[in-house]
């Protein structure tokens, strides 16, 4: 069966983009802080979910709800309205992280397919088969700590569906399982579905030196004609002993086409791409070469090469994890 | 309130492991858990003395529990995880892989590396056997109040981070061995030099996080020596302390005599600091706006931004 491309929209605009590119399947999620990409101006409210499920589902593609935060304590009613909406809107399935908020949608929401958050960072066979019995979790999105044998050894340990990211921003840390955004700046992906936020990033220019810094901390350093990176947290220049550089993870970004033949190999039904801030071109661009490889994959063809490099915006590309050497 | 000591984040000789527990036999602290949590490559090295570290604690009247490693991927750290319910004391899970090898009805308790953010989780978990949950220390103290008034309902202790770097994040990269040039698979143990984490500071020189293998930890130790009150209102029932390298029996006489009420917040933040002048405090994610800040005065030589 041909790899499923599972494309990211922020706005009604980029859905209507990504299906018409031939994505099968769009993920989003609702305007507040249910989802992980809680960006100001990005995002759906219910009416513009209702009508772009409908879009999507019309033209043959499928659409994903992430609800992927952990619900606040005390307020777990808006997480809880967000499951019960995706359902009224028409959802093919709802992504989700937090236990509670899973036991919740499978007790109240049986009807509606639950995937498994990469937030949630189910990392092996014993804890995704675990979550399928507990919670009917149909597909699980796998961190990004796996190699493609450690993929295949998980697929071939589950009947659970195994969904993967190819391309764009790359997670350095466990998924669900950092919180140096908010140790930095007060608010982190699991709780407020933002990292390293755009509102406590500030440049400081002197003598020529462009200084990025995040929540205070000087974390990038290039000279004034040089692009200055975004201070994200776990890409930020560092030093320890008497080392100064990129500790963690340089400034890449994933690009893992190809690696696809191996991945289906490895037993992986979805491929994933990370970006629902991007604009809606960005994301037509790339659904149609991931659509591309795929299908040539299908039909027997070689892979196209190079496709996505253009779109990497000059940024240096990473396999990630899924070589083992990246550890 | 009770004093609970967490597991050793760090990668320490077999010899320096066993005497940490040997002296935290005498020190007032109620309940230890210990084994590894960060990386499985480090456990070989300590694994045979666990069994004797277990009994001398508990016939010094600690209750004892194991915890589980926080991110399994490989083969073998699954078998670790399954073979730890074999071991006939509590599992303290760090990661829900752990669940599905208790036996059914085994009741266990839950670290901070699990994700209990809100009511439904913590309930979930008590519906699985869970008595005693160490909340994630990322959580402010309006989680925590919550938290510990449904816990209470469900017969589930709770417990808050009280002391110690604070563990920001996992992953499946080696950071040390990615400074010393090597692979994980060949990291040559180069986390042992560094007892309680190496130092990262931010390019202007700001001590900010600290390495620790796969693991980041903060470059303050997060203390709850000023949250006593409010986290005793809460209905918070134990504070857990972090192992480090120099102190620490100190450390956890400190928080005994505060919970005790025989000393300040301040004097136990002065006392931290004085073991250790290159010691930054924290408790920001309780009650700041930020994980980094600090309710205490900071010492001159701070280098908060």
């Amino acid at each position: 069966m041909v790899m499923e491309i599972v494309c990211p929209a922020g706005t009604p605009a980029s859905l209507r983009a990504a299906v018409k590119a031939g994505a099968h399947t769009i993920y989003c999620g609702f305007n507040d802080e249910t989802n992980a990409r809680n960006f100001p101006g990005l995002n759906f409210d219910r009416t513009e979910m209702r009508d772009g499920i409908a879009f999507a589902q019309a033209h043959g593609s499928k659409v994903l709800i992430a609800i992927n935060t952990f619900p606040r304590a005390g307020d777990e009613a808006l997480w809880h309205r967000a499951v019960a909406d995706a359902e009224s809107c028409g959802a093919d399935a709802v992504i989700l992280a937090d236990p509670g908020l899973l036991d919740y949608a499978a007790r109240h929401h049986p009807g509606l397919r639950r995937h498994l958050s990469v937030q949630a960072a189910a990392a092996n066979a014993d804890v995704i088969n675990y979550y399928a019995k507990t919670f009917d979790v149909k597909r699980v999105v796998l961190p990004r700590v796996l190699s493609v044998p450690e993929i295949a050894t998980i697929n071939a340990e589950t009947e659970v569906e195994t969904e993967v990211f190819v391309f764009g921003g790359l997670c350095v840390m466990a998924e669900g399982r950092c919180s140096l955004s908010s140790y930095a700046t007060g608010l982190s992906p699991n709780m407020n579905g933002v990292c390293s936020p755009a509102s406590h990033v500030e440049y400081h220019e002197d003598k020529g030196v462009l200084d990025a810094r995040l929540g205070g901390y000087t974390i990038h350093r290039v000279e004034k004609d040089e692009p200055a990176p975004y201070p994200t947290l776990c890409k930020g220049c560092f030093g320890a002993q008497d080392q100064t550089g990129h500790l963690f993870e340089d400034p890449v970004s994933l690009n893992a086409e190809q690696l696809i033949p191996q991945l289906q190999k490895a037993g992986v039904t979805a491929l994933k791409i990370e970006g629902r801030q991007r604009s809606r071109s960005y994301v037509a661009q790339v659904v149609r070469n991931f659509r591309t490889a795929v299908d040539a994959l299908e039909a027997g063809q070689p892979m196209p090469e190079g496709m996505l490099a253009k779109l990497s915006e000059g940024q240096a590309m990473t396999t990630g994890a899924y070589k083992k050497t990246w550890r | 309130m009770d004093l609970t000591v967490g597991p050793n984040q760090f990668f320490w000789s077999a010899d320096r492991w066993t005497e940490f527990y040997s002296d935290l036999a005498a020190s007032p602290v109620d309940r230890v858990v210990l084994g590894e949590l960060v990386c499985s490559k480090r456990l070989p090295f300590f694994q045979e003395r666990i069994p004797d570290a277990i009994s001398t604690l508990m016939d010094a009247g600690k209750d004892v529990a194991l915890t589980s490693l926080a991110l399994v991927t490989l083969k073998r750290e699954r078998k670790q995880t399954a073979a730890l319910a074999e071991m006939g004391v509590e599992i303290e899970i760090n990661d829900l892989t752990a669940l599905p090898h208790l036996p059914d009805g085994t009741k266990f308790s839950v670290g901070p590396l699990v994700n209990v953010y809100n009511e439904g989780t913590l309930s979930w978990l008590a519906s699985k056997g869970a008595t005693r949950i160490c909340l994630p220390p990322e959580l402010p103290l309006a989680s925590v109040e919550t938290l510990a008034r449904v816990g209470a309902d469900l017969g589930v202790t709770i417990e808050v981070w009280g002391h110690g770097r604070l563990p920001l994040a996992i992953s499946g990269r080696c950071y040390h061995a990615r400074l010393h040039k090597r692979t994980k698979d060949n990291c040559q143990f180069a986390c042992e030099d560094d007892p309680d984490g190496l130092d990262v500071r931010t390019l202007e020189g700001q001590p900010f996080l600290a390495m620790n293998g796969v693991q980041t930890l903060s470059d303050t130790y997060a203390s709850a020596a000023h949250q006593i009150d409010a986290l005793t209102r809460a209905g918070v029932s134990a504070l857990r302390l972090s192992p480090q390298s120099k102190g620490f029996t100190q450390i956890c006489d400190q928080y005994h005599q505060l919970l005790d009420g025989k000393t300040s917040g301040a004097d136990v933040a002065d006392a931290i600091c004085n073991i250790d002048s290159n010691i930054r405090l924290s408790d920001g994610f309780l009650t700041g706006d930020r994980g980094v800040d600090w309710s205490g005065k900071q010492p001159p030589d701070t280098h908060h931004p």
